[in-house]
């Protein structure tokens, strides 16, 4: 499939693949379409973790991506050798060793020392920032950059990497399942009685430039559940409704917090890993990106539909010249979700 | 809206009546950002709250500059969590002594909307979505009596004060189903560094403390009889419970 080389210049230009695993079959739509899939009484769950700036340039031949925060405040971060945002990132160039107690100066008042490098990879180290508190967030505000692809045409701005609703700076790249829902949309969403829910989750790196590395990810990633979020998801279940995760990051934080079979709300870190046959406790259908088979997500995918369907939709998808990744188009798991539209053609 | 507990951002909060705003809202227990230019002017502020016993956090950004949003939202959601209460008190009076229209330099202009009209639309939009999923929040817009009268001399703030009220009502017409205030308030002539740069020659004994009206805008918020959208003025605030 094709990536998608840019942000979207205007709302609702994106397309909807909607799969049905009822009816083992799928159906071609515009995001436009979306709100009426969902009914009176159905939940729908975003994550409003915002993107942070999480790419820092140490020299030109070395970059620190951040990748998650531990509870002391301590960061873990991934480096990369030289190359600019257009290389892809199993081609960068192997980063300089970093050794513990080492000071490393990003440039705005921003500075950290390698507190500990992973047994199994130098490239994985442990930062403590020098700076606390709003000293610390401001330079890292204006020191990083948001982690850049090399499929885009041009580099990413913060702008272009936030969704609309995006609140605590949680995330190390965009949660990019909720990019196309504008509000125009989330407001005809509610106005059909969805609940409009949401979770924070540290949506973390997608990409190491390293198989071994990438078979760790996710690493353990934050999350969490608002006491009023999961009362409003609980009683959507309870009254028959059905629970709408939008992106892989909400199906993680919701299942992780579901653990012992009902969903509860706090906080805590997962490494949750769903795949084909993981029970569902929360979940019922997803809204997401496409991305190619083999992925870790696509096998994400694969706990709401069986593989051969989802196979076959995205040969269609790629046929029809779908674009896949972060600005890319959407595919809507939803059991029964092609009746509706049947209903809406008989009708 | 409750203040205490409450997550508030405070736009040109390094003097005046954002420095009242900031002190009074820290006072009844919220955790507050203040915002401004520079950052050393704040810094005495935040170790005042913080010295008895208030939280508040000192960020630095310039509101007519489009790049420095984001990171302003960003880090200041990141010390004190999703910002419930966003007031915008930052303003620009343009060059001073204050002139006639045809006198305007069409920068001036620009630079007088880009901080006063666009710094909050920017703002609030970047807020404003959170506070629209949580179905809380309130945006309050501190406004002039400029906005409503058309004085000579008075108009590049006077129009985009004007724009601003506007502003305010729009998101409440907008926001209003999602449990999201947005309102303006006319603070009245106050004895500031502006006043005084706009009108040297008023006498500041006429004139009231940013303290006093700090404390009548924070009563405006507490109440629940404001109507979404409204502009009112502070010294009226006792008008509404």
């Amino acid at each position: 499939m094709k990536a998608a080389s840019a942000p979207r210049s205007a709302p609702g230009q994106e397309r909807l693949l909607v799969i049905d695993p009822q009816s083992g079959n799928y159906g071609d739509f515009s995001i436009r379409d979306l709100p009426e899939f969902f009914g009176a009484g159905d939940a729908l769950v975003l994550n409003d973790a915002a993107t942070l700036p999480a790419s820092l340039w140490v020299a030109e031949d070395l970059e620190l991506r951040l990748m998650s925060r531990f509870e002391d405040g301590t960061w873990l971060a991934i480096a990369f050798g030289g190359g600019d945002f257009r290389l892809p990132t199993e081609q960068r160039g192997t980063p300089r060793v970093l050794v513990v107690g080492t000071d490393t100066g990003f440039g705005h008042g921003l500075s950290a020392r390698v507190v500990s490098v992973d047994p199994a990879s130098p490239r994985l180290v442990r930062l403590a920032f020098h700076q606390y508190g709003s000293e610390l967030w401001q330079a890292l505000y204006r020191a990083a950059r948001p982690i850049q692809y090399a499929y885009l045409s041009q580099p990413l701005a913060l702008w272009d990497v936030q969704n609309a609703y995006g609140a605590r700076p949680w995330a190390v790249e965009l949660p990019s399942a909720g990019k196309p829902l504008n509000f125009e949309a989330l407001f005809r969403i509610a106005a059909r009685g969805v609940t409009v829910s949401y979770v924070t989750h540290a949506a973390g790196l997608s990409s190491t430039g390293d198989a071994l590395l990438d078979a760790r990810l996710p690493v353990a990633e934050r999350y969490e559940v608002s006491e009023s979020s999961a009362a409003q998801i609980r009683a959507a279940r309870a009254r028959g409704g059905r629970v709408i995760a939008v992106g892989t990051s909400v199906t993680r934080a919701l299942e992780a917090a579901s653990s012992a079979g009902t969903l509860r709300s706090g906080g805590a870190h997962t490494d949750l890993i769903l795949g084909p046959g993981s029970p569902l406790h929360t979940c019922d259908a997803l809204l997401s990106g496409l991305h190619e088979p083999g992925t870790s997500h696509f096998s994400l995918l694969e706990a709401f539909a069986p593989r051969a369907l989802l196979e076959r939709s995205f040969r269609h998808a790629e046929r029809e010249g779908y674009l896949e990744h972060e600005f890319g188009d959407s595919c809507l798991i939803l059991r029964g979700g092609l009746r509706v539209t049947e209903l809406r053609r008989a009708g | 809206m409750d203040i205490s507990g409450t997550a508030a951002l405070v736009t040109g909060a390094s003097r005046g009546l954002g420095e009242a705003l900031a002190l009074e809202l820290a006072l009844q227990g919220a955790r507050v950002v203040l915002v401004s230019r520079t950052r050393h002017a704040l810094e005495p502020i935040v170790r005042r709250i913080c010295e008895r016993g208030g939280e508040a956090h000192a960020l630095e950004a310039d509101l007519g500059s489009k790049e420095d949003i984001y990171p302003l939202a960003g880090a200041a959601t990141a010390l004190v969590g999703p910002i419930d209460l966003l007031i915008h008190n930052a303003s620009e009076l343009g060059p001073t002594p204050l002139r006639l229209l045809l006198d305007t330099e069409c920068e001036d202009f620009e630079r007088v909307l880009a901080v006063n009209l666009l710094g909050p639309f920017r703002l609030s939009r970047v807020i404003g979505g959170s506070m629209a999923l949580r179905e809380r929040g309130a945006i309050v817009h501190v406004s002039s009596d400029a906005a409503v009268n058309a004085y000579p001399n008075w108009g590049a703030y006077s129009v985009s004060k004007a724009a601003l009220d506007h502003l305010a009502r729009v998101f409440a017409a907008e926001l209003d189903a999602r449990s999201v205030r947005s309102f303006s308030v006319d603070p009245g002539e106050m004895d500031t560094r502006m006043h005084a740069a706009a009108l040297p020659d008023a006498d500041p004994r006429t004139l009231a403390r940013p303290a006093q009206v700090a404390s009548q805008i924070v009563a405006l918020i507490r109440a629940r009889s404001v109507p979404n959208g409204a502009r009112v003025e502070a010294s009226n605030a006792g008008a509404y419970s």
